[in-house]
């Protein structure tokens, strides 16, 4: 019964989206204001539709209702809750609901905060915000019911696939959804404003918070993903170039330039054309990725679903929005004029590097993941576009982009001294070059990876602590760190932002460049040497958890006579997926994580044992992590907040003409 | 031929197995270096975007140590690769050739850069200065003024 509810909770709910799409579309064309303000209450209606929806699909997971095709085919009596939540959205269908509900969520938000936006163009977000609910709700309807219910219902599930169950991979996807999903609100916000054919500061002002809270979500999301492909995947790498990776790559990319370029029509109500551009690609390569991972087409490690009706459903969403809004921006763009000026120099300009950088390593990324797609379909050439390529083809712009952001980040708006820039600078250079050197100068052999990534990570880091302290007056020490203090967030979140990205650059460059391997047979009681420390292989036994039988090794770590950890590396079997897994031990710490993985029993006795030493692979979480605090930090300055409090005055002084 | 490859792929699922093992493992560190080296390049076969060195497949297993005895046979790299090739066609590289049409994935970047930076320039330097720039005469001027 609950589940009928919830089936037709969302049938309700994709009617209403429809309605949501013509009415307030309509009025704002016509200029009736009663059919505009019903935007506002439908938006609102179908958040709360499907909600209910969700919480229907959600109940059924966790009492394993085997009525229900999905939970079928994805839970299991014994599995612990968690996973029996996070199956929700593990699968295909539960997944597009969970997109659905992030997407109505988002246009819910548009309606409850938006206010103080002009009333034609809030109707009109809200209207093409509906429409992308219609057109997913009605893909999920049609072709990935979660609600079907089993003929005949067995007596317990197949099981979610073992790799899915992983508390790091529970909260990855909402993770990502929320920012795939919240570039949507870019999008709308970018076909608004065409159709409207006008864009201004206020503008800005919207687009910037909304796509830079996007950003922080998307970036926690892959920074997830990666950590655990990381302990899961059983070889201690991090990024695999994978299709499925790219995905959401490529948006993280354009949404980095866009809440970039948002700055500018923010603050300067110029680069409105290319803006506008950007938040529709971005939306674009969000659906792009939707498609690929959805319809399986390139197959990888995460395509669960794989069906050419499905595939070409979605194909036919990106034309319709991505095609749609192309030709509306081909049509409407010249409308938009730009009010600013600037010189070739400027911060205008350094934004505009970095809008090019991001915008083609993005596309490389995008031609090399398509690249065998079109190679087989076009030339009759089977090939493989894979982690080589990514990585000779992409790493020159990220240096690219490392090399200028500090020199860019000082630059004046409108007009500014290339030369003066730089010598501000002049310090983080010399330091990152010294230690860049220092670097080579003590490692033994290696590649060239590890100094150029030091290098470029203090210059990063010292280069954002350099343009906070510039900021800060010209007096003494003392009175710069105070006046630091004071500085609006914005400049302390673009700061500790830039110098996440340092630490992420420098923390790649330390594991791929100084990562070192122990390949081994080894018996219980043996003892071996690994980067320093002697590991002991105390026992491996055999044991049952809650859905699956695991074997464990013990292995006692030490430093000398110093004892460092006890690891334990598994071995699973699923027994109702029939899939085995393999559960890494990790002994983090600051400055290296050592990484054991148990492999087999071997015919001769002893167990396959792989142990690493990672230098610094903490970091590139660290460095995640900053750069998505910095973007909160951010999101958190004054002018976001003086905005939200006035939004009230313009509603007061609205309700009494109503 | 896909229903052989998903029947190989569901068997390597079958059958678990941590990427390079013990016994494959050369003796002389140098030549192992090399082997790591190449396998890092080839992909697995029957997987999904993994690489032989990656893989836990029983055709990666056999791919590892084709490359060892090839490398102890006194193959350079680039036979032992050529090897491979030859075996499993152009799909066994992760690494694609530039060669023929491949050379668009090759230059997509750099022609891409090129045409943006250079799309960016013309448009920052045909922007018509507005109100609120001073022309070139002025400009003149106003530094003549400030020098005085």
């Amino acid at each position: 019964m609950i589940v009928e509810l919830g089936h037709y909770a969302l049938i309700l709910a994709f009617a209403l989206s429809l309605l949501q799409t013509v009415v307030p579309l309509v009025g704002a064309q016509r200029g009736w204001a009663d059919w505009m303000a019903a935007a506002n209450p439908l938006a609102t209606a179908q958040f709360v539709l499907i909600a209910l929806s969700f919480a229907a699909l959600t109940y059924a997971f966790v009492t394993s209702d085997f009525s229900v095709v999905l939970v079928v085919d994805n839970s299991h009596t014994l599995k612990p809750l968690l996973y029996k939540i996070s199956g929700v959205w593990g699968n295909h269908e539960g997944s597009l609901l969970l997109w659905v509900l992030i997407l109505a969520l988002f246009g819910a938000c548009a309606a409850w905060f938006g206010g103080n936006l002009p009333a034609t163009l809030q109707a009109r977000v809200l209207a093409v915000q509906g429409s992308i609910g219609a057109a997913f709700m009605a893909f999920t309807i049609f072709t990935s019911n979660p609600f079907l219910r089993a003929a005949f219902p067995p007596f317990d599930g197949s099981d979610l696939n073992p790799l899915l169950q992983d508390p790091g991979l529970a909260f990855h996807p909402p993770f990502l959804y929320l920012g795939y999903v919240g570039l949507s609100m870019a999008f709308s916000f970018a076909v608004a404003a065409l159709i409207e054919g006008k864009v201004d500061a206020a503008w800005g002002r919207w687009v910037r918070p909304w796509t830079l809270a996007a950003w922080i979500f998307l970036t926690i999301g892959i920074a997830l993903g990666s950590w655990w492909a990381y302990y899961e995947l059983g070889w201690g790498g991090f990024w695999f170039w994978d299709p499925v990776e790219n995905a959401s790559f490529m948006p993280w990319l354009f949404a980095t330039a866009l809440l970039h370029s948002a700055i500018v029509v923010e603050k300067r109500e110029t680069l409105k054309a290319w803006t506008i551009l950007l938040a529709i690609l971005g939306f674009g390569f969000s659906l792009m990725g939707t498609f690929i991972v959805r319809s399986g087409l390139i197959t990888s490690v995460h395509a669960f679903a794989s069906d050419p009706e499905r595939g070409v459903f979605i194909l036919m969403i990106f034309a319709v929005f991505v095609g749609g809004a192309l030709t509306l921006f081909a049509l409407r763009s010249a409308a938009l004029e730009a009010k600013g000026v600037f010189a070739l120099v400027s911060r205008e300009s350094a934004l505009v590097l970095n809008n090019v950088l991001l915008a083609v390593a993005s596309f490389v990324v995008f031609v090399g993941t398509m690249w065998p797609l079109v190679s087989e379909m076009a030339f009759d050439r089977v090939l493989s576009v894979g982690a080589p390529f990514f990585d000779a083809a992409f790493t020159p712009f990220m240096i690219a982009l490392a090399i200028a952001l500090p020199v860019g980040a000082v630059l004046p708006w409108k007009r500014g001294q290339l030369g003066r820039a730089a010598r501000s600078m002049t310090g983080a250079a010399a330091l990152a070059v010294a230690l860049g050197a220092l670097t080579f100068a003590l490692q033994t052999g290696g590649s060239a990876l590890g100094p150029v990534g030091v290098a470029l990570g203090v210059w990063l880091v010292v280069g954002s602590f350099l343009d906070l302290y510039g900021r800060a007056g010209r007096k003494g020490l003392g009175d710069r760190l105070r006046r630091m203090t004071r500085l609006p967030r914005a400049e302390w979140g673009k700061a500790v932002a830039h110098a996440g990205l340092g630490v992420t650059i420098f923390a790649v460059a330390a594991v791929l460049g100084w990562a070192s391997e122990d390949i081994r047979v080894a018996r219980v009681g043996e003892s071996f040497e690994h980067g320093g420390y002697t590991l002991t292989l105390t026992d491996v036994s055999r044991e049952q958890g809650p859905n699956y039988i695991t074997t464990m090794a013990t292995i006692e770590v030490r430093d000398g006579a110093r004892f460092v950890a006890t690891l334990h590396p598994e071995k699973r079997v699923y027994p109702a997926a029939g899939m085995p897994t393999t559960e890494a031990a990790i002994d983090y710490s600051l400055t290296r994580d050592l990484y054991v993985a148990l492999g087999d029993a071997q015919d001769g006795g002893g167990w396959a044992l792989r142990t690493y030493v990672k230098p610094f692979a903490t970091w590139l979480w660290l460095g995640a992590a900053l750069m998505a605090f910095g973007g909160l930090v951010s999101l958190s300055d004054r002018r976001y907040r003086v905005a939200a409090g006035a939004r009230k005055a313009p509603r007061a002084a609205a309700t009494p003409a109503e | 031929m896909r229903r052989l490859l998903l029947a190989l792929t569901m068997l390597a699922l079958a059958l678990p197995a941590l990427a390079v093992q013990p016994d494959e493992i050369l003796a002389d560190p140098a030549l192992e270096a090399r082997a790591r080296e190449i396998t890092a390049e080839l992909r697995c076969v029957v997987c999904r975007n993994e690489s032989v060195d990656d893989s836990n497949a029983d055709i990666a297993r056999d791919i590892r140590l084709m490359v060892r005895e090839r490398l102890v046979a006194g193959d350079t790299n680039e036979e032992a690769i050529q090897y491979m090739v030859d075996r499993f066609g152009e799909f066994v590289l992760l690494n694609p050739r530039a060669t023929g049409a491949n050379l668009i994935l090759w230059v997509t970047g750099p022609v891409l850069l090129i045409v943006g930076l250079g799309i960016a320039l013309v448009a920052i330097r045909r922007r018509k200065p507005g109100p609120e720039a001073l022309s070139d005469a002025e400009e003149a001027r106003l530094r003549q003024l400030l020098e005085e």
